[in-house]
Order: C-alpha cells, then sequence, then structure tokens
C-alpha cells in the first residue's frame, strides 16, 4: 500500500521556500461580495481574509453556517472569482479557472448515476492524455485505497451513501491532487460513517502527503483530524482565530480519548457559540442568503 | 409486477374475443366494425398486393422526416432557450400556450404555401412535433445538479466536453420522454394531416376506404398503424427502461 502511495504522492516543494513551513496556497485580504438582485440587497460573504496554507498540512475551517465556508473554498479552488484581494497557489495566482493539482470533494453526492464505480473514478482521466496503462493502474489503486474493489462495476444508485462518497474521492484522486478540498464531505453522512471515514481520509492525508482543507461543521471532527483549525467568525467571515492541534502525525479517531482532546473542542466551542448564536439571529432577520 | 402483466394480457385478449364474438354473432354488423380475425386476414392480404406499398412508403418516410427534425431541432431550440435567459423569458408565455393551438386548422394554409404533397403534411408534423421535444430538453437541462456542473469544471473540462459528458448524459431521462412524445407526435401529424387533404398515403386511404364503406380495407390500415406506432413506441420504451435500471430509478 505504501508503495503505491509514495508512487501516487506528488507534492513537490513550492516556490516559495525559506520559511520554517513551506507556503502551497496564500489567500491575502480576499473578499467575495455578492451584488444585489431582485429583493435582495448586497450580500457581503467573506472577508477580507488573508491565510497561508502549509504544505502538507491538515487545516479544517469551522465556523457557523452560512459564514461563507464554502464561498472561501470556491475562491481557493478557483470556481469563484474574489471581489477583492488574490488567491495563490503553488506561487501561481488563481483567476476564474481550477489550478491543475486541486481537487474538490462536495457535500452533494456528485457521482455520475450513469457511469460504473470504475467510469466515474477514471473520469477525470479519459481523453487527457494520459495513457492506458497508466489509467488502468491509477484507478485499480484509487479503487483499493477506499475500499470499492467489490463495486467497480456498480452504478451509484446501486452504492449507500458514504460508498458514493468514496467513489468521489477516488474520482479526485486519480488526478494526483497536491492540495484536496473538501467542502463538508461526510455532511450528510451518519455519525458512525463519519468517524470511519475520518479516519480514512487522515490515511489518504498521510499517504499522498497532499496538503488539505477541510470544511466542516463538526467541532470533533476539525479536531480529530487537523493540524490547524481556522475558527470562522459570522458573516462577512472572518478568521477570529487559527488554533494549533499540536496533534502526533500519525492519528486515528482513538484521538478522542486522550484528556486534552476535550480541551480544544471547548476552546473552538468558545469561539463559535457567541458567533452561532449572532449568526442565528442574522439567519431570522435577513433571511437565508448564499452561504 | 407480474400480477400486473396478467391482468393486462386479460383485459386485452377478452377485449378482442368479446369482439371477435360480437362480430360472429351479428351482434354488431359487419357494416359497423369486422371480426378482429378479419382484420388481420385483410391486412395480410393488403399487404401483399403491391399497390399499399408507395402509400406506407410515403406515410413512414414523411413521419420519419419530421421526427428527425423535431427532435434535432428541439432540441437545438431547447438548448438555445436554456442557455440564453433572455430568450427563455420572452418566448416561454408561446410554449405555455403552444398545444392549446388546434395546429390542423393550420393545414389548408400550409398547402397553399408548400403546395399538394409531402411537404406541408412533414412542416404540420414537425410543427406538432417539435415543442414537446424543446420543452422536454429545458426541462432536463433545468434539472442537471449544480454538483455536476461544478465537478465538470473540477476537471477542467472544456465546454462542449462539458456539454457532451455531463449535461446531455444528465439530461438524458428527459431528452428521452422528449423523444417518445416527438415520435407519437409526428405520427399523428402526419397521418392526420392525410386524412384531412391528401392524395396519397395511409391516412387518406384510411379516409378512402371509409367514404367507400370499405370496412375490411379500413380496419386492416387501422391495425396497420396501431402495430407500427407500437412497435416503434415499445423499442424507445425498452431502451428507456435499460437506460433507468442502469441509473437505479
Amino acid at each position: 500500500m505504501m508503495v503505491g502511495a509514495s508512487r501516487l504522492a506528488a507534492v513537490e516543494a513550492p516556490g516559495s521556500a525559506g520559511a520554517a513551513h513551506k507556503i502551497h496556497a496564500r489567500l491575502e485580504g480576499v473578499t467575495r461580495v455578492y451584488p444585489p438582485r431582485a429583493g435582495h440587497a448586497e450580500v457581503h460573504a467573506l472577508g477580507p481574509i488573508s491565510f497561508d496554507l502549509r504544505a502538507g498540512e491538515f487545516f479544517s475551517v469551522v465556523g457557523p453556517s452560512g459564514c461563507g465556508k464554502s464561498t472561501l473554498l470556491d475562491v481557493l479552488a478557483g470556481l469563484a472569482v474574489p471581489s477583492a484581494g488574490t488567491v495563490e497557489f503553488e506561487g501561481k495566482r488563481v483567476l476564474g479557472e481550477v489550478p491543475d493539482g486541486v481537487g474538490v470533494v462536495f457535500q452533494e453526492d456528485a457521482s455520475f448515476p450513469w457511469l460504473t464505480v470504475e467510469d466515474n473514478v477514471a473520469f477525470g482521466l479519459r481523453r487527457s492524455g494520459v495513457d492506458a496503462a497508466e489509467i488502468k493502474r491509477r484507478v485499480d489503486f484509487a479503487i483499493g485505497f477506499m475500499g470499492l474493489r467489490d463495486f467497480r462495476c456498480a452504478y451509484p444508485s446501486q452504492l449507500s451513501g458514504g460508498m458514493r462518497q468514496r467513489v468521489c474521492i477516488a474520482r479526485t484522486l486519480v488526478l494526483q491532487p497536491r492540495l484536496i478540498l473538501l467542502d463538508e464531505p461526510f455532511g450528510a453522512l451518519d455519525q458512525q460513517t463519519r468517524l470511519l471515514m475520518g479516519d480514512e481520509l487522515l490515511r489518504l492525508w498521510r499517504e499522498t502527503s497532499a496538503t488539505v482543507l477541510l470544511i466542516t461543521h463538526a467541532l470533533d471532527e476539525a479536531n480529530l483530524l487537523s493540524d490547524r483549525i481556522g475558527v470562522m467568525s459570522a458573516r462577512p467571515g472572518r478568521f477570529l482565530d487559527i488554533v494549533e492541534t499540536g496533534w502526533p502525525h500519525e492519528r486515528d479517531s482513538r484521538l478522542a480519548e486522550r484528556p486534552d482532546f476535550g480541551a480544544v473542542t471547548a476552546r473552538l466551542w468558545s469561539y463559535l457559540r457567541a458567533e452561532s448564536m449572532r449568526a442565528m439571529g442574522q439567519g431570522s432577520g435577513q433571511g437565508s442568503a448564499a452561504a | 409486477m407480474k400480477k400486473a402483466t396478467w391482468i393486462r394480457a386479460v383485459v386485452l385478449i377478452g377485449a378482442v374475443g368479446a369482439l371477435e364474438v360480437a362480430c360472429r354473432t351479428g351482434a354488431i354488423p359487419a357494416t359497423m366494425v369486422i371480426a378482429p380475425s378479419a382484420m388481420v386476414v385483410a391486412l395480410g392480404k393488403m399487404l401483399q398486393s403491391d399497390e399499399i406499398g408507395e402509400h406506407i412508403e410515403q406515410t413512414l418516410s414523411a413521419v420519419a422526416i419530421a421526427m428527425v427534425l423535431s427532435i434535432v431541432g428541439g432540441f437545438a431550440i431547447g438548448f438555445i432557450l436554456n442557455w440564453i435567459p433572455v430568450l427563455r423569458r420572452a418566448f416561454n408565455p408561446f410554449l405555455a400556450a403552444y398545444y392549446a393551438i388546434p395546429h390542423f386548422a393550420f393545414y389548408p394554409l400550409l398547402i397553399v404555401i408548400f403546395g399538394l404533397g409531402s411537404t406541408p403534411l412533414i412542416v404540420l408534423a414537425t410543427l406538432f412535433a417539435m415543442v414537446a421535444m424543446i420543452v422536454a430538453t429545458m426541462a432536463g437541462l433545468d434539472r442537471v445538479p449544480r454538483v455536476l456542473l461544478k465537478t465538470a469544471r473540477i476537471h477542467r473540462l472544456s465546454l462542449l466536453d462539458e456539454i457532451w459528458r455531463v449535461r446531455l448524459p444528465a439530461a438524458a431521462p428527459h431528452l428521452l420522454s422528449g423523444v417518445k412524445l416527438a415520435v407519437a407526435y409526428s405520427f399523428i401529424g402526419v397521418i392526420a394531416g392525410e386524412f384531412i387533404l391528401s392524395t396519397s398515403g395511409i391516412g387518406h386511404e384510411i379516409a378512402y376506404a371509409y367514404d367507400n364503406f370499405d370496412n375490411p380495407r379500413m380496419y386492416a390500415l387501422i391495425l396497420f398503424v396501431l402495430a407500427i406506432v407500437t412497435s416503434f413506441n415499445m423499442a424507445v420504451y425498452a431502451y428507456e427502461r435499460r437506460l433507468m435500471r442502469r441509473r437505479g430509478t
């Protein structure tokens, strides 16, 4: 498994070295404002926000609902253009296009219902210039890695929600992303499945040595998985603090048994309690706007 | 499922059998309806003689042309209206009210414009069938989940690839129901048009037989139309079922 993983790993040293941590992606003064639309005032969804994503770290973003977490991810992925500020990935500006080397997994089921598991996973490699043998090798590896070997020829409708999410992760994995963005990927799953998927995510992160940014609303999940956790304020979303967890690199869900685990969650909650109440007040006053 | 099939078979066989008995015993006079078995015999005889061939050929080729025009054109127009929201907002009321228009009332006008022949029939059937395809295309494209389009962007697909590999397959179930309607409406358009005013074609032959009290011929032709339309629709239906079973819906 490790052999295959190291072949799959693809993090190269990004241009800007020198500091203690190599910077993989950088946001500077990023703001996102949705222009006014019929019946709605302008919505200031995000920022200004500035932070550096370190190469190879597991970074989570938590925040009250509607605080712009997903907007942050869209901007970082190049799916949305910031209203102000700049986004850089591996030293290059991200401008309205998803850069090579970035993989994204969404909360909603994004598997293609008309393709088998195998064809879903291979989707991004078809017509990409990668030769057939290499496609087969990568697809086999990703399918095995995500535990989908028995379901290669199944269609998504024959799989559970957790399995479909694995298909989407495998589909991202074959592209050998150096930065993986996850937008509440387990949000629709039950608690037990979430915990197991969390462990798999950690394994994937370790074995691919990619940088991971996870958006979540589950504080325990953020705590368990992350090296650092960005706590966002109610809209317009800004980072109130970035919490370093200091967990060992080799970790899994048993981390939750440690006595200091609860302290980190408590710290996150102390930030978020007031913000969530603010967000709820906002929500009932203005109606829900873009998340 | 199995039970439903049984019920359907029993009702169908029972109805045909009852009609057979009623005709054979004289409860229904032969001047009104002929026995189903006599229809089949008449149809067999008619197909063996050559004179019906050209009518069948003319009708089916007109239907085929109308079908292709309405499916391809309807898809293209539906796609453009979906792509350009302003155009869609402009034309939506027309589309909504379209099937309230009695199209066949315009058939004489089409003959004045295009002359007597298969052109006005094809135009009539295309006008009749195309809007169903337009509406189905728009409905299908509207319902492509946004997350799939986002996924296409993440895979950095070109616009053409996005359409071909994501939008179309995602919209396929709706497109297929549009195709089914377009097929049925093309048949209706051509045959009904031939009924009203035409010098040849299956519809004209049915009307001609009717005018001449030629019941065996009329019922044989009706049976023929029924068989053709049913088998065509069943083929599309079988394809659709196969497609849907894969998707588990």
